[in-house]
């Protein structure tokens, strides 16, 4: 991880969304999907914690090498001064943080499921793993046709794509899980990823334990330090052997985890609170598909 | 004029940092990873996570809420336990030759001792600190400051068997911080760390819940300053020769003057140092930067320069 000042090379609005790219070659140098900055706050009194985002684009190569890119809705104190900010202003960034997403190294078939935000780490993963030779497919879901993020490009990474909204102003109306077992069926996926609502990841995870289906998900957990000291973001993972579970920091062990190991009934405050042992036979991804 | 030589290093009492800012506890990088974030020579010392003899859960999450000016926090004590950081955390620490002051938590009082013998003559600590605002088993789940007694109880028994000086870390709002601090001294210890978060709390009115999975938490960052900065200064009025290691709320070389001015022998930084791990190093140049614009000689001269006039406290 590197912390840099990054100058903001340029600012774009996407339905809902506002992108900032920044200057940040010792951060992007690096940065895998899944991975996420953390951006400091001015001093004020409304401000103490950092924010993180999503890492949606790295460059390494062309005319924007060693730029960032990074998506958000407005939604409170924090998303809305970055709202504000202007190109040539400069950012306080640390980066890459986090785990990324493992690509598959046999199995081509490739589902990505998104829901709002969650799709600016997903269309990222989507563009590596057809540079891999990979065939992806998506599901992007949102609330309405301004949160689906970049329809077009979702278009252009996919061979098939579902859109749901849940007013159904851009595709069919409903949620992400209504679609989740049709495109399965349709794409022949050997690989699911994911990220959005605990929800949605939730029934992504119970269909592929159901169908031993490799899967990665991204998660998110308040945060404090965003950095792994504070253990303040931490999920229950169940271990590898089933004994028990143990709180991980999603912002050092994760974001990306096994769906099939996270302890979604102790995560979601569900009763009863029993440890799902993951089936036998399942790809406890001891071993990630090779 | 004989130029004035400044020095950063202090001395509590045969406790040596080479620096007055340590990173508080809980607050502290100490993974691999974080190499390039922090430079621990540029650190007093460090402030382990309270540290329990079997490795502990800690609360539910959500864990942290961010408030004005402040976060309030419930960790809850997670972590691996003591023999685990002796193996994978102390070994490192160690190395980097930055003192280490253990941070000792415990459920019983059997467990602080039990904590507190494990982590005897071990290479690189310099000093136990004492968490006592965990839960007492034994009494009800009460914190152990909630009752003076126990307090001085866990305070001295450490203590006597430690061969570490021990510093006993207590919250704002004991009863009385001056007859707390007074009688975890009488019951031996070497110093006092002051203060621990304060008992806090955040309501989500949108979905009328708590906004922490534990509901109460730890309120700490520039929040509370006002309220360490008043700790210190009455218990190092009342003990003057006792040893404090003020934290609450320093995020700039001022803060830490403040504390310095108002009787501590040192500093701690938490919240602060989450955000931006380089942040105590910072704050140490800072001190040394004010202490040579005003020409004092070191951080422990500020102790006797706060200007009160005599009826302030009448
Ligand atoms: C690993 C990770 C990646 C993320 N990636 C993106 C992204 O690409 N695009 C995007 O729009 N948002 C993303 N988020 C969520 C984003 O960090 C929060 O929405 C943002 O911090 C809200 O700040 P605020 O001050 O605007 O809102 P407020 O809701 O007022 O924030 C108050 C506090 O809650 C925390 N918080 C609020 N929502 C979340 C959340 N969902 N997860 C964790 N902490 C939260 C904030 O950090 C802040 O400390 C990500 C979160 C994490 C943990
Ligand atoms: C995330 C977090 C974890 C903490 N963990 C501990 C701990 O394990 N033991 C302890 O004595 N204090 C702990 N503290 C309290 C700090 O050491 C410090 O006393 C308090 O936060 C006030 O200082 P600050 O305002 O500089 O953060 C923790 C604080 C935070 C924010
Ligand atoms: S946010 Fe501090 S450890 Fe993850």
């Amino acid at each position: 991880m590197r912390r840099v000042r990054a100058e903001i090379l340029n600012t774009r609005k996407l339905g809902a969304y506002h992108s900032l790219t920044l200057v940040a070659p010792e951060i992007a140098e690096r940065a895998r999907p899944g991975q996420f900055v953390s951006v400091a706050m001015p001093a004020d009194r409304r401000f103490v914690l950092r924010r993180h985002f999503s890492i949606h684009q790295a460059s390494r190569r062309g005319g924007w090498a060693g730029t960032l890119e990074f998506v958000f809705d407005p939604r409170g104190p924090g998303t809305d001064w970055l709202a504000e900010s202007k190109a040539h202003q400069f950012l306080d960034v640390i980066g890459p943080l986090g785990k990324a997403f493992a690509y598959p190294r046999r199995l081509g078939n490739c589902l990505l499921v998104s829901e709002e935000h969650g799709s600016a780490p997903i269309y990222f993963l989507a563009q590596e793993l057809r540079a891999r030779g990979k065939r992806v497919d998506l599901i992007v879901g949102a609330s309405s046709e301004d949160h689906v993020f970049n329809p077009i490009e979702a278009k252009r990474l996919s061979q098939q794509i579902a859109i749901v909204t849940a007013d159904g102003s851009l595709g069919e109306r409903g949620r992400v899980e209504d679609v989740l077992v049709g495109m399965l069926d349709a794409t022949g996926a050997e690989v699911v990823y994911a990220a959005g609502s605990r929800r949605m990841l939730r029934a992504v995870a119970e269909l592929c334990i159901e169908r031993r289906l490799p899967a990665q998900v991204a998660v998110e957990e308040q945060m404090a330090c965003g950095l792994g000291i504070c253990q303040t973001c931490v999920i229950p993972v169940i271990r590898k052997d089933g004994s028990g579970y143990d709180n991980l920091r999603v912002c050092a062990d994760g974001p990306v985890f096994n769906p099939a190991r996270i302890f979604w009934d102790r995560w979601m405050g569900d009763e009863p609170r029993t440890l799902s042992t993951p089936p036998e036979g399942f790809p406890v991804v001891s071993a990630w598909p090779r | 004029m004989a130029a004035v030589r400044h020095s950063l290093a202090v001395d509590l009492e045969g406790v040596r940092f080479p620096l007055p800012v340590l990173a508080a506890s809980g607050c502290f990088p100490a993974g691999r990873e974080h190499a390039g974030l922090i430079d621990v020579h540029r650190l007093g010392g460090v402030v382990t996570r309270s540290l329990t003899y079997g490795p502990s859960k800690g609360a539910p999450t959500p864990r942290v809420a961010e408030t004005p000016s402040g976060i309030v926090t419930s960790v809850g004590a997670q972590n691996a336990g003591v023999r685990e950081f002796l193996v994978e955390e102390l070994p490192r620490l160690a190395k980097t030759g930055v003192p280490v002051v253990a941070s000792i938590a415990g459920s019983t009082m059997e467990e602080y001792l039990r904590v507190a013998s494990a982590l005897q003559s071990e290479p690189g600590i310099v000093a136990l600190e004492v968490y006592l605002s965990a839960r007492d088993r034994e009494h009800d789940d009460l914190p152990f400051y909630a009752r003076r007694d126990v307090m001085a109880d866990v305070v001295g028994s450490v203590s006597r068997l430690s061969s570490y000086p021990v510093f006993a870390k207590l919250p704002a709002f004991v009863p009385d911080v001056v007859e707390a601090a007074r009688a975890c001294v009488r019951a031996g210890a070497h110093g006092l760390t002051l203060i621990d978060a304060v008992p806090a709390m955040a309501i989500d009115t949108r979905t009328l819940r708590p906004r922490l999975g534990s509901a109460l938490g730890g309120l700490s960052g520039p929040a509370i300053k006002p309220i360490a900065v008043g700790a210190v200064f009455r218990v190092a009025r009342a003990l003057p020769d006792v040893p404090i290691m003020g934290v609450g709320g320093i995020s700039t070389a001022e803060d830490a003057v403040e504390f310095l001015l108002a009787g501590a022998w040192a500093v701690q930084v938490g919240t602060a140092a989450l955000v931006d791990p380089s942040a105590p190093a910072a704050i140490a140049q800072g001190v040394l930067g004010y202490l040579k614009e005003r020409g004092f000689a070191s951080p422990a001269d500020l102790r006797h320069r706060l200007r009160l006039d005599p009826e302030a406290l009448a």
